[in-house]
């Protein structure tokens, strides 16, 4: 075995297993960052053996081994022997002997729930889920959230301190508790997707994985919580933007937008699922964002059919999720919409209106009115073109938009 | 678990204290006490003095000092705790928010640390 295989086969598997370990690692000891810890020592250690003893046949099982290794050793080292070393100790003894069966229990979900508890500060619920089970770096999250890499992870280790010492119950919650967690849960999902799929149509494989994993979750989400539309609104939102995965870049990785992309090389199957999902939640009656969402996604994969988008639809349901929740995407895909309906200055009026400070770094805002400025043939769209271009964190989109800027 | 519960209540709650017979406060604080013991949770607790009956000790250079109070100037003061026995904390908070504590002030939850305790009683401290 060649070191650079095996430590392909280490990201891979990694990349694969991280939230899942970490999980099922954390389910048994509510120890969160001792699990993480653990499961990193395990990372390392394998960097040393498999190049040696080559690739595990299970290698799920091997770093889980190698995770509780490390974690038993560590709280034999701490004097105080509290309930997670007994439990750990408990877990060596066989009473889990999960290392040589080939299905390792998914705690994932559980996970997600118990880092959205109330009692746990809300402004890190969507950080913590995405560093738990997502296994993104404080750094990488504090720039999502702009605050501070520092900042960020003490709160993340607060956070943590309080699932491992105050007993939150590890489970889906039951009816009344569900719906202001899932809230939460919902939106680490779709920032999960979200940030993966900025990067997933490119050859970033680490954001590919993140995709992925978004859409696992949402699937995983639907499962468990069939009722709830705007889970279906949410799985049928991903499945759509997922659907398109292969015709958002052209062979030779130039961006292109969603109105010019090769239908053809749409997922079928996948839009035909997205739609199911969004008539089954339609019938409960209960419109929410995902679900206008998941509607507007819908309206643009029609053009596979018809050969047309219908931006009017698309407008309307802008228009609603404007009025639920005015979120700068909403505010901007609205006026990009009645634009293509009303014409372009009437889009201009609308983002003229929007907050000044919030759209300052906001890229979408940038190229929505670069588009409609150029079309108007007024000079102000060279300086939106280049505010929207250095906003890009996309190599392929900023090439796109310097071309259209011309 | 055990999960302590500290009961904070306002000077308006605090009154109560001295009414007489039948006041409605005191009865709804009887019927939760009876409550949890009924449901086997009741480890103990007790309600506490007035804040201003309260004295703070501390060793400034290696001097005793004393003093009256602290209490802060906010509305809601410690009053109270009651240790319980819960599976989780979710359990706690639901018989937390059960405490008629809760309508006028607030409780806070906290889960005893029996492991910090070890540390302090074990006779072969390594």
């Amino acid at each position: 075995m060649s070191t650079p295989d095996a430590h392909r086969a280490i990201e891979s598997v990694a990349r694969r297993s991280y939230g899942r370990l970490v999980a099922f690692l954390s389910s048994r000891t509510r120890d969160v960052a001792s699990a993480e810890d653990a499961l990193g020592d395990a990372l390392i250690a394998a960097l040393s053996a498999w190049p040696r003893d080559g690739i595990p046949n299970n290698p799920e099982a091997w770093l889980l081994t190698a995770a509780r290794r490390h974690l038993i050793d560590r709280s034999r080292h701490e004097r105080v022997r509290d309930q997670a070393t007994l439990t750990l100790e408990a877990m060596a003894e066989g009473s889990y002997a999960v290392t040589t069966a080939d299905v390792i229990p998914d705690e994932r979900l559980k996970l997600l729930f118990v880092c959205a508890h109330p009692a746990i500060d809300p402004e890190i619920h969507t950080p913590l889920m995405l560093q738990t089970v997502l296994g993104l770096d404080a750094t990488q999250i504090g720039r999502t959230f702009l605050v501070s890499p520092a900042a960020m992870s003490q709160r993340l280790v607060r956070a943590k301190t309080k699932i491992r010492h105050s007993g939150i119950e590890w489970d889906v919650p039951e009816k009344d508790d569900l719906a202001p967690r899932l809230e939460a849960v919902m939106h680490a999902i779709y920032a999960a997707y979200g940030s993966g799929w900025e990067g997933a149509a490119g050859t970033d494989p680490e954001a590919r994985g993140l995709a992925d994993e978004g859409l696992w979750l949402a699937r995983v989400l639907r499962e468990q919580v069939p009722d709830e539309p705007e889970v279906r609104g949410l799985l049928a939102l991903i499945l759509h933007c997922e659907a398109r995965r292969s015709a958002r870049r052209s062979a030779d990785g130039e961006f292109i937008p969603l109105s010019e992309q090769n239908s053809a090389l749409w997922d079928g199957a996948m839009i035909a699922e997205a739609e199911r999902e969004l008539a089954v939640a339609a019938q409960a009656g209960r419109l929410g964002r995902f679900q206008i969402e998941g509607a507007i996604q819908s309206v643009y994969a029609e053009r596979a059919r018809t050969g047309t988008i219908d931006w009017h639809a698309i407008a309307v349901f802008y228009t609603q999720l404007v009025q639920l929740s005015p979120a700068l995407g909403a505010l901007t895909g609205r006026a990009a919409a009645v634009a293509e309906v009303e014409g372009p200055e009437v889009g201009l009026s609308l983002l003229d209106r929007m907050d000044a400070i919030a759209i300052d770094g906001y890229q979408p805002y940038w190229a929505v009115r670069a588009h409609l400025l150029q079309k108007l043939n007024r000079a102000e769209a060279v300086h939106a073109f280049e505010r929207a271009i250095a906003l890009s964190e996309d190599e392929a989109v900023r090439r796109f938009l310097l071309e259209r800027r011309g | 678990m055990q999960y302590a519960f500290l009961i904070y209540e306002t000077p308006e709650a605090f009154a109560h204290r001295t009414t007489g017979a039948g006041d409605a406060y005191i009865g709804a604080w009887r019927a939760y006490y009876q409550a949890c013991v009924k449901a086997g949770i009741y480890v103990g607790g007790d309600p506490l003095h007035l804040p201003e009956t309260g004295t703070t000790v501390r060793q400034t250079d290696g001097k005793r000092t004393v003093q009256d109070g602290p209490y802060a100037n906010t509305k809601e003061q410690l009053a109270g705790f009651i240790i319980m026995e819960l599976p989780s904390l979710d359990e706690a908070l639901e018989w937390a928010g059960r405490c008629p504590a809760t309508a006028a002030g607030a409780v806070e939850v906290r889960p005893l640390a029996p492991e910090a305790k070890e540390r302090i009683v074990s006779e072969h401290p390594e």
